[in-house]
């Protein structure tokens, strides 16, 4: 426990770091994913997008241990299966996840909000003799730079504007040093100088790790994705490259059928 | 939403410690040493209506640990602490030994009464002080231990959570009603005359009792300060707010919530054991869903998620409750109620909120 290394029990020797499977989730009798598979190459920045209800939030839940598929199959690496596991140990195992609504703490500091997702110590009883070490210290202080929070260290995260809240949770996923990192909707409420910053971060994850971002704006999804995945209706509609996915008629089908 | 500030909490923490000392150290010399025509002598009565008062007090810091900071509303504290209560009684019947009104040298009178030839295995232990102190933490620890794992486990929050201990207390109440089970039935355990070879009803005993409850009350809440000051304070803390995001950072919440709880219920037992001593009796009214609720009103009048506005609070409505009942018994219910409404509706922070002032954001 503790250190700040990143967890090394993922085995991806065979290029992969997440794998679904036929995965079907419903929720009373609606098919919110139906037959999914995906599979995401360690070290990859994959984008997913889809009109509102394709599923995508629900995608991570069954990935972070939130909702149990009805059937399919779940893996990290070659040999984790993640449907034997709950949130927490998901977490612990280094999976990451920013909720689609911010979810910071609010009544505590941004500091401490980052102090609490530093790694390691996550029993109770680890957790009532921690000790910060000067790392984790250092630690904190160098992701209170990358997020740009810095002048508002001390202030309760409660008071943070959208976008802040937004950078601060990227800050404690970060912090929790994850191999693979699942973001929902990160740009929201930020503006365009914040997005820009947030799209830098995001490519500066990757090759160390593997990031898999739900995003509606298209622009964003063009300045940092090599490879997209639309999803439609609780499955995969297509894959490709940003550029592929726009001219695909499909694709724009599902759109235009949306926007009217 | 208003948060205290660090300043205001460090006075508040000088002020309830200091108010703790003085109250340990003045009570006793002021009930043993002055005259008693002294306008500043307190009658042993007062004594025990005093430790009486930190006793709540420190009911509602542990009813304030899980309801004030990990969000946890139970109301079925008050049988964690009757359970408390239950143990220290079962030590003073013994040391009834065979002055019983039926001066059997074993059995207390009830179980005479009841025909029963032997002491239940269950009270085998209780003739020593130290075995029903541990009791008195660890049969209340054990209760909530296995129903905050039932609970917790199976993610029941909120106020489903809320309803199911008031069934625990009030199952309990049934079941220690019943004079099989071996605890006086509906009389209880009372008439109590030695506690550890003194007499009860001395003076010295009750400043004794007095000053041992001031000062494990305040141990209790300087420890509950620390504990809370940890990163697993922050946790907890966390927790009430945004469950989800401290279980995906891997916290295990079930674990957090079920330290607290258990923590808080062995809190309670103390307390009760503490209370029986200085008020004589423990019966299975004790028990009943009202008094949970109404230790909840403590908390929410004195300032939930403050430890000393919950401490306050306590006071403040007992005392309330010892004045008013003297004279206005029937009224005091509605007082009662009166008195949430106004403060829930006006002081969302409670008394502690009025009194710290502060708001720092
Ligand atoms: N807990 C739930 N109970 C019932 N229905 C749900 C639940 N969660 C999701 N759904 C439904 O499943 C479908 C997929 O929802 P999901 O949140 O995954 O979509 P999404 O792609 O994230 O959409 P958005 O872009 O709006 O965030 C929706 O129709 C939604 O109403
Ligand atoms: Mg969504």
């Amino acid at each position: 426990m503790g250190g700040g290394a990143v967890t090394e029990s993922i085995d991806t020797r065979h290029g992969v770091i997440l794998y679904l499977e036929d995965v079907s989730v419903s929720f009373s009798g609606y098919k919110a994913l139906n037959k999914l598979s995906l599979a995401v190459d360690d070290g990859e920045l994959r984008c997913l997008i889809g009109p509102n209800g394709a599923g995508k939030t629900t995608l991570m839940d069954v990935i972070t241990g939130k909702s149990r598929p009805d059937e399919g199959s779940v893996f990290l690496g070659q040999d984790i299966n993640l449907l034997q596991h709950d949130e927490a140990t998901i977490a612990r195992l280094g999976v990451g996840r920013k909720f689609q609504k911010p979810s910071v703490f609010p009544r505590q500091s941004v500091r401490d909000n980052l102090a609490l997702a530093v790694q390691g110590h996550r029993s109770p009883w680890e957790a009532l003799w921690y000790r910060p070490s000067s790392a984790d210290s250092d630690r904190v202080a160098s992701l209170l730079e990358t997020v740009g929070l810095n002048a508002v260290a001390h202030q309760l995260a409660g008071g943070l504007s959208h976008g802040q809240k937004q950078w601060l949770e990227i800050g404690m996923l970060l912090a929790q040093e994850p191999l693979l990192l699942l973001i929902d909707e990160p740009v929201a409420g930020m503006t365009q100088q914040e997005t820009e910053r947030t799209a830098e971060l995001l490519q500066s994850l990757v090759p160390q790790r593997s990031v898999v971002v739900v995003e509606h704006d298209m622009v964003f999804v063009r300045s940092i994705a090599r490879k997209v995945t639309v999803l439609h209706e609780g499955a995969v509609l297509m894959e490709g490259s940003i550029d592929e996915v726009q001219s695909d008629s499909r694709v724009r089908e599902v759109y235009l059928g949306e926007a009217c | 939403m208003f948060f205290q500030s660090a300043f205001a909490r460090e006075r508040a923490y000088q002020f309830t410690v200091g108010t703790l000392l003085c109250l340990a150290i003045g009570v006793p010399l002021s009930n043993l040493l002055l005259p008693q025509e002294s306008s500043f002598a307190l009658s042993s009565y007062s004594v025990s209506l005093l430790g009486k008062y930190l006793c709540y007090a420190l009911l509602a810091l542990a009813l304030d640990l899980v309801w004030g900071y990990a969000g946890l509303l139970s109301l079925g504290h008050g049988a964690f602490f009757a359970l408390g209560g239950y143990a220290m009684g079962m030590y003073l019947m013994r040391q009834i030994g065979s002055r019983g009104v039926y001066g059997d040298p074993e059995l207390p009178d009830f179980m005479v009464f009841l025909d029963w030839q032997e002491l239940p295995w269950y009270w085998l232990g209780f003739d020593h002080f130290s075995f029903a102190l541990l009791m008195a933490l660890l049969v209340p620890g054990a209760l909530a231990l296995l129903f905050g794992w039932l609970a917790f486990r199976s993610r029941v929050t909120g106020v489903y959570f809320s309803i199911m201990t008031q069934a625990m207390t009030f199952a309990l109440m049934l079941a220690f009603f019943r004079n099989e089970m071996g605890f006086g039935g509906n009389n209880g355990l009372t008439d109590f005359k030695d506690i550890l070879g003194f007499d009860m009803q001395s003076d010295a005993v009750r400043c004794g009792l007095f000053v041992a409850t001031a000062l494990l009350l305040l141990a209790s809440y300087m420890g509950c300060r620390w504990m809370l000051a940890t990163r697993f304070g922050s946790v907890v803390l966390a927790l009430r707010d945004a469950e989800s995001r401290v279980r995906f950072l891997g916290y295990s919440v079930a674990s957090y919530k079920l330290v607290v709880f258990v923590v808080s219920a062995m809190l309670a037992g103390l307390a009760g054991a503490l209370y029986v001593p200085q008020v004589g009796i423990i019966n299975p009214g004790e028990f009943q869903p009202l008094n949970s609720i109404e230790i909840a009103i403590w908390v929410a009048v004195g300032g939930r998620g403050t430890l000393h506005g919950a401490m306050l609070g306590a006071v403040i409505i007992a005392a309330a409750e010892t004045m008013l009942t003297a004279r206005l018994p029937e009224l005091w219910l509605f007082a009662l109620g009166a008195l949430f409404l106004l403060v829930t509706l006006l002081l969302p922070q409670g008394v502690a909120g009025l009194l710290g002032g502060r708001r720092s954001d």
